[in-house]
């Protein structure tokens, strides 16, 4: 099963290849890693995407709270949560393609932030299966490019990761 | 009054007691030896090869209850360390290892002698740190020693460039340590304790598997204790041997691959299972798949949470420090009314008894040949069992581990998580300085021993009187039995040509060698050996080559089928 993990840990050199590298020596699934610096500088916020049996997801869970650096860990997919993720996609948008996207992006709840001739740049933030949705809304042909920063998520109301 | 980066790395050593520093020399950690040098509270111990450092500061850790300590250079002194450090990490050994590093403004340019040492570790320590900054180092220091110490202990290496040691600030050591990110639970769930507690007593055919974390908590007190209150048999891990005491009536023998019958047939057919400070290893209940196949509760005793339903889902998931989760379950266990049922327990320990029948230790001696568990069981003899054994890995690992038997805990020093072979001679040196004028015996293979057979001298230049126990049997001998039931007896490069002379090998390097080749005088060789108190002494016992270790659970088989030596 799909699991979405936060965690926060102390802003060190090599921190993160601490977590990457514990999902890649124990051979746990990661779909996508996102980590900043939180309003507090010393802490790193990371989100991470990662899919397996309860067994495995336990195990993830554990190993991560071993880590040193890390100060603590919530599996979000235990409760209440919200998650976003941001994307930029690049289009051609040229002639008649051009009102299309236009609408298309409107229709998402997307921002058309950088615009050229022939070009379109759209930010359009969302669960990912919005950005998905969108992608498969849209004519293929006229994707240039797109880049994606991975899902953040936080907990509901009263659920809160913090020290 | 200000320091340099060499002298607050020594002053730390100092405060926390160091007593030895075994490690080798190079450009990187050149300001910190001229320290050592200026000194005498921390001596050096100058080795043939880093990865015997790091084995020797772990077989002083082991033998004791302080944190070893490793000093080695930047680059290949690093890398020649590396496998000491994941030795250590598999068994949760307490030590730090400081390594050099180029200096800060070469970091990253291919520079001479540089790796990324804190990258290379990083799976294979318990933490690691580059030291960047000359005002962390202290603190650093500090925090190494107590993340290695504390909680599942293990391996912490430092990683110093080369002009923070020769960088200067204000030298202040912190008398504590907080790291916000790291507190280990040591007392169990009050709640929980009781709930073990209820399940002992109610338990129709318990039994306790205890492993190294035992060892690693100094709980054998509470561990006998605790056994005699539920009245179960014990069990062993390799790493647990010496835990409980294995003359009393209670103790069953090592468990797993090449435990005995008894342990393993009780570990299958219990009802309760209260497993302390033991990780539920491979090597140990075999195919998970047929362990889980009969019913029974388990309650698990581990300071590591992440040990605990990692292999096998258990009931009572007991978080906690091994020595205080037992005080507390004794003193449960003691002010209960309830009893355990004596009843049951009769017919059990019948059961038990019956196991144990099947007698699966024993061997077929030989007056023509030395079968290496008669050197064993004669080296028992002659240390009355109150030596200090290193072992190698192999087949003379499993003779020594079933033959020799452990009464006290941290007499048995062996690597049993990453088995690397190399590792015997080299922890003995660190047993022998630990426990100067005790017996230490390093029982090994002639595969083994040359892996690290260069400490031989490291052994003549500090007087360590080891008694090397080689068991030749002129064949990679677990490799060849592995290649004997599962290959077709094709011995695909497991036999050893070309041997050394091992006596004159010996006397090259300054010792006593001994070559012994008739059952008949292995224990007047082993009684003189150990007579000579104050010299090294190598043993060369040619062995029986065909021997085989029983009892034997093929990997991915169940514990109870398995293979005895009457079986074939
Ligand atoms: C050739 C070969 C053959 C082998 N065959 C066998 C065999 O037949 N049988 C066998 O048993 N092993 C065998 N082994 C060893 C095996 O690979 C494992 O190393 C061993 O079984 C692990 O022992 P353990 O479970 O006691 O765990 P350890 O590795 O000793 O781990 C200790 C556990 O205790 C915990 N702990 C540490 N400190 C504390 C504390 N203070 N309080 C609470 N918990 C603590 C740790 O978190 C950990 O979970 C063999 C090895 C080799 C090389
Ligand atoms: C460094 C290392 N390389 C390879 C192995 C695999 N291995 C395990 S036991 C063994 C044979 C050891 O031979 P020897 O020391 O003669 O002991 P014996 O089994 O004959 O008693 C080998 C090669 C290992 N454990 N460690
Ligand atoms: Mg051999």
């Amino acid at each position: 099963m799909r699991h979405i993990i936060s965690l926060l840990m102390a802003n060190e050199a090599g921190a993160l290849s601490r977590v990457s590298g514990l999902f890649s020596a124990r051979g746990y699934n990661i779909e996508s890693l996102t980590v900043a610096p939180t309003e507090d500088a010393t802490l790193s916020r990371m989100t991470i995407v990662t899919s397996g049996s309860d067994e495995v997801i336990e195990q993830i869970n554990k190993q991560l709270n071993k880590l040193v650096d890390v100060v603590s860990v919530m599996d979000l997919s235990d409760g209440d949560h919200i998650e976003r993720e941001l994307m930029l996609v690049k289009v051609r948008a040229e002639g008649a393609d051009r009102e299309e996207l236009k609408r298309m992006s409107d229709i998402f709840r997307g921002n058309v932030i950088d615009v050229s001739d022939k070009t379109y740049t759209i930010e359009l933030t969302g669960a990912g299966s919005k950005l998905d949705s969108f992608l498969q809304a849209i004519d293929r042909r006229l994707i240039l490019e797109t880049v994606r920063t991975g899902a953040s998520g936080i907990g509901r109301g009263e659920r809160i990761l913090k020290i | 009054m200000e320091l340099t980066g060499a002298e607050i790395t020594i002053r730390c050593l100092q405060e926390e007691g160091v007593e030895y520093v075994f490690g080798y020399p190079g450009g990187a950690v050149l300001f910190i030896y001229d320290e050592l040098f200026k000194q005498e509270a921390v001596k050096h111990v100058l080795v043939r090869h880093e990865q015997a450092a790091v084995h020797a500061a772990d077989g002083y850790a082991r033998s004791t209850e302080k944190v070893g300590v490793a000093l080695v250079t930047s680059g290949p002194g690093v890398t020649n360390a590396v496998t000491g450090i994941a030795t250590a990490y598999m068994d949760s050994i307490p030590m730090v290892v400081i390594s050099g590093q180029v200096s800060t403004s070469f970091i990253g340019e291919d520079a001479f002698q540089e790796v990324d040492a804190v990258g290379i570790t990083r799976p294979c320590v318990k933490h690691n740190f580059l030291v960047k900054d000359i005002k962390d180092l202290a603190a650093t220091l500090k925090k190494a020693f107590y993340l290695a110490k504390s909680g599942r202990p293990g391996p912490v290496l430092v990683d110093i460039p080369k002009d923070i040691s020769s960088m200067k600030t204000a030298f202040e050591y912190p008398s504590t340590v907080n790291i916000r990110s790291y507190h280990p639970q040591v007392a169990g769930d009050a709640n929980l304790v009781k709930q073990a507690a209820q399940m002992l007593l109610e338990a129709k055919r318990p039994m306790v598997y205890a492993g190294g974390g035992v060892i690693l908590s100094d709980a054998a007190k509470q561990l006998a204790e605790l056994v005699r209150l539920v009245d179960a048999p014990c069990t062993n891990t390799l790493m647990g041997l010496g835990g409980y005491p294995a003359s009393d009536k209670q103790f069953v023998g090592m468990l797993g691959m090449h435990g005995t019958y008894e342990a393993n047939m009780g570990m299958q057919n219990c009802d309760v299972l209260l497993a302390v400070g033991a990780r539920f290893d491979d090597r140990v209940i075999g195919n998970v798949a047929h362990f889980n196949s009969v019913p029974r509760r388990i309650v698990h005793i581990d300071i590591d949470p992440a040990s605990i339903s990692k292999r096998v889902k258990v009931d009572v998931p007991l978080v906690g420090d091994v020595g205080n989760v037992l005080t507390d379950l004794i003193k449960v266990l003691k002010s209960s009314k309830q009893k355990p049922d004596a009843a049951a327990h009769k017919d059990w320990w019948k059961q038990i008894d019956e196991w144990r029948g099947a007698n699966s230790l024993s061997y077929k001696n030989s007056s023509e040949i030395i079968k290496p568990q008669f050197v064993i069981e004669t080296l028992h003899k002659i240390t009355r069992g109150d030596a200090y054994i290193t072992s190698d890995v192999g087949q003379h690992q499993m003779w020594a581990a079933q033959y020799y038997k452990f009464d006290k805990p941290r007499r048995w020093i062996n690597s049993g998580g990453l088995g690397t072979m190399g590792f015997g001679l080299p922890a003995a040196m660190g047993v022998q300085l630990a426990h100067p004028g005790e017996t230490v015996a390093c029982v090994t293979g002639e595969g083994s021993i040359q892996m690290n057979i260069q400490e031989l001298s490291t052994c003549k230049q500090f007087n360590l009187p080891i008694k090397v126990i080689a068991l030749n049997n002129r064949y990679l001998g677990m490799v060849r039995q592995w290649q004997e039931f599962f290959h077709g007896n094709r011995y695909s490069q497991s036999y050893m040509d070309a041997l050394p002379d091992f006596v004159k090998l010996a006397e090259a390097y300054g010792h006593v060698g001994i070559l012994v080749e008739k059952p008949s005088d292995v224990e007047g060789a082993l009684q003189e050996a150990f007579a000579r108190k104050d010299e090294l002494v190598f043993l060369d016992f040619r062995t029986d080559s065909t021997e085989n270790v029983y009892p034997m659970v093929p990997g991915g088989k169940g514990l109870s089928e398995v293979i005895l030596a009457e079986d074939l």
